[in-house]
């Protein structure tokens, strides 16, 4: 079921049709989902004040309802590890159209998967499962599902990957754990079930995962056109 | 809603028959029908009066008996009312040949008679089709019977929202001896479409396997589709039209772009156990095969062949589909030779495929067929016969289906030049062993019983 905060969220996305990463980071959040720490910061000190509390290194995404690819105005550093790499990230970012903060956030390291949902018109909420990260189209390594997932559908999805071997542990690297992305896109399914009536489609990209936990380390929520 | 008075009537009005024009699609089939069929026909028309020295009814409710199937071939703007008179003359149900609905932009009057029927119960197939075709017991198509080609009676179910490429099909299946149970036009698919009859095929006694020429399923209507096929006991087969994505849609999402309609559609349906056809080729192949095996098999194939290309071209094609051509341990492969005619014995090559040369003789293709079919590290028989060898008489069709009776071990051939091998190919067909013109058509029969079952 939603909670009146997710409805909150959605609602107040409403006009803009997308919802802004820091709150869709908390909509999954409310869903059950692992998002990593992260703070919306509107100043400099505030941003380093967060950065210096998780740790370096940290991420910066620039904060803007005008901006839905982030990466394709620079607006994403990675890997920040001093206060001076943030401050630059910062003064770059606000001279971004429509910047209205910085995200920092910790970084998360492991293997970048996405996690989607969209209406198909012939089948309904369809889910899917695939290599994520900023490459995604170019591989284009997917499988799709209809909703509702049940546990062993995950299991199925997995193995219909290119890169199944790579989640099972390739060449001495560690698997993932099968049992966090599990119930990550069982979480995932019962989100967008609740909230069909709501979207258009969802990426959850990339969803970091490692051998103990699957981290939503951005999502972006598309909602349904207002309804004249 | 009870579908089968569509498939079987015993009595069928022909509505919308000229008396003048004997080449309107009305005429066309109450002729047919009259002429060459176990079924009684009533041809009518407002203005009665007689055609071909038969009483023309002025209106279905004057037709003596009741009417099972009602055929409407009348112009649209007529269609509700008569609709209307067939239900209250207690007509079984109605092919709406017509055309000049939703096709054209009349979206209101194909409600009307969706709402008509529905009111009473009352199934229809249509409009803007051609309708339903069951060998050698009646066909609503508007075409000259001189000018169809007509599929024997046989097990597979084919429904399609196009009519052009249902009879195409029609043709395609009789060449090959694949044998037709019903054929279905469905047109606009205004109150029955591909689910109803899904579910009446499921149950019909005289329909094995199921198959589809599918151009766009309705809003949510593949999800109910693909449930129904998973729980469906009979191979379902489905060619999907539309496969290039549609023009340059914005999309703002990854999944909207990854998840394309075809590919949601492609990966949807196999997941719930239904067999896609990629073209019309994998459609007759895979519906031949179909019809005489049903037993999913993992892929692991045996190869038997009279020519080393024949076996090399072969498995390629498996491996292209994803089939293995295991090869066979030191001890079965002298086993196999051991047993081999004493012209091929010390140069047919054994490790899989089995190249029995140029030299085998029936008793070799016998023995190595035998063989392979008690062997658990196979699951399906590839034979490419070249009946031109001097060693191959005619009679091994019938030697080599004799095997499949005995072992259960799904076998497909090949063999080449349909007419001039005419009576080896029906020693296979008439024992219900598919045969192929083609050797990448032999493989795909494999392939079909690979991909019958969830993936």
């Amino acid at each position: 079921m939603l909670t009146t905060e997710i409805r909150d969220i959605i609602s107040a996305s409403k006009e803009r049709g997308w919802v802004l990463e820091p709150e869709a980071k908390r909509l999954c959040s409310l869903a059950g989902l692992t998002v990593p720490r992260f703070a919306w910061t509107t100043g400099l000190e505030d941003a380093v004040r967060f950065a210096r509390e998780i740790g370096y290194p940290v991420v910066a995404k620039v904060i803007s309802p005008q901006v839905l690819h982030k990466s394709d105005v620079g607006g994403v550093v990675v890997d920040i590890d001093s206060d001076e790499k943030l401050r630059e990230a910062f003064h770059r970012f606000s001279q971004i159209t429509g910047f209205t903060g910085m995200l920092v956030e910790e970084m998360v390291s492991g293997i970048q998967l996405i996690a989607g949902a969209k209406i198909d018109y012939q089948f309904g909420l369809v889910i899917l499962l695939g290599v994520g990260g900023t490459g995604v189209e170019i591989y284009r390594d997917v499988t799709m599902r209809m909703a509702p997932l049940k546990p062993k559908d995950v299991a199925f999805m997995v193995r219909a990957l290119k890169a199944h071997q790579l989640l099972e542990g390739y060449r001495g690297s560690e698997p993932i754990s099968m049992s966090e992305l599990t119930r990550t896109m069982v979480a995932f399914s019962d989100l967008v079930m609740d909230l069909e009536e709501l979207i258009e489609s969802i990426d959850l990209n990339p969803i970091t995962c490692s051998s103990d936990r699957c981290v939503v380390a951005d999502a972006r929520i598309m909602l349904t056109a207002e309804k004249a | 809603m009870n579908l089968q008075a569509l498939f079987e009537p015993k009595t069928m009005a022909v509505i919308g028959v000229s008396l003048t024009n004997s080449r309107h699609p009305a005429n066309v089939i109450y002729s047919k029908n009259h002429l060459r069929y176990p079924v009684t026909v009533f041809p009518v028309n407002p203005r009665g009066g007689t055609l071909q020295g038969e009483r023309v009814f002025a209106n279905i409710s004057e037709i003596p008996e009741r009417v099972d199937l009602a055929v409407i071939a009348a112009r649209a703007e007529y269609v509700p009312d008569i609709l209307s008179d067939c239900i209250q003359a207690g007509a079984g149900g109605a092919v709406v040949v017509s055309g000049g609905f939703a096709e054209s932009g009349r979206q209101d009057l194909q409600d009307r008679i969706v709402t008509i029927a529905k009111d009473e119960g009352f199934p229809f197939i249509g409009p803007n089709c051609l309708g339903i075709y069951t060998p050698s017991h009646m066909d609503t198509f508007f075409l000259p019977s001189e000018r169809m080609v007509r599929p024997d009676p046989g097990n597979v179910a084919l429904v399609s929202q196009s009519g052009g490429i249902l009879v195409d099909q029609i043709i395609k299946f009789s060449g090959e001896g694949i044998g037709l149970s019903r054929a279905v036009s469905i047109g606009n698919k205004a109150l029955i479409g591909e689910l109803d009859l899904l579910n009446y095929f499921a149950e019909d006694t005289e329909t094995h396997v199921i198959a589809f020429y599918v151009e766009g399923f309705g809003r949510r209507e593949g999800r109910d589709f693909v449930l129904a096929a998973s729980q469906c006991p009979k191979p379902v087969i489905i060619l999907k039209a539309g496969k290039s994505p549609g023009g340059s849609r914005a999309v703002s999402s990854h999944t909207a772009s990854l998840a394309g309609d075809y590919e949601t559609f492609s990966t949807i349906i196999s997941q719930h156990g239904v067999v896609e056809a990629k073209n019309e080729f994998e459609l007759v192949s895979f519906c031949e095969s179909l019809s005489c095996y049903q037993q999913p098999i993992e892929g692991r194939i045996g190869i038997v062949t009279g020519s080393g290309g024949h076996g090399a071209l072969a498995v390629d094609v498996c491996s292209a589909h994803g089939l293995s051509v295991p090869t066979f341990s030191e001890h079965a492969q002298t086993e196999i030779r051991k047993n081999l005619s004493s012209s091929v014995q010390s140069i047919a090559s054994v490790a899989n495929p089995i190249d029995l040369t140029g030299s085998a003789i029936d008793d070799d293709f016998v023995l190595a067929t035998s063989y392979l079919s008690r062997r658990k590290e196979i699951d399906c028989i590839v034979v490419l016969l070249l009946p031109y060898l001097p060693g191959i008489t005619s009679d091994l069709g019938v030697r080599l289906s004799q095997i499949y009776q005995q072992e259960h071990k799904p076998l497909v051939a090949y063999v080449p030049h349909l007419e001039k091998y005419g009576m080896l190919i029906e020693g296979f067909e008439l024992n219900r062993i598919p045969v192929s013109p083609s050797i990448e058509g032999a493989v795909l029969m494999a392939e079909a019983l690979r991909r019958n079952k969830p993936c």
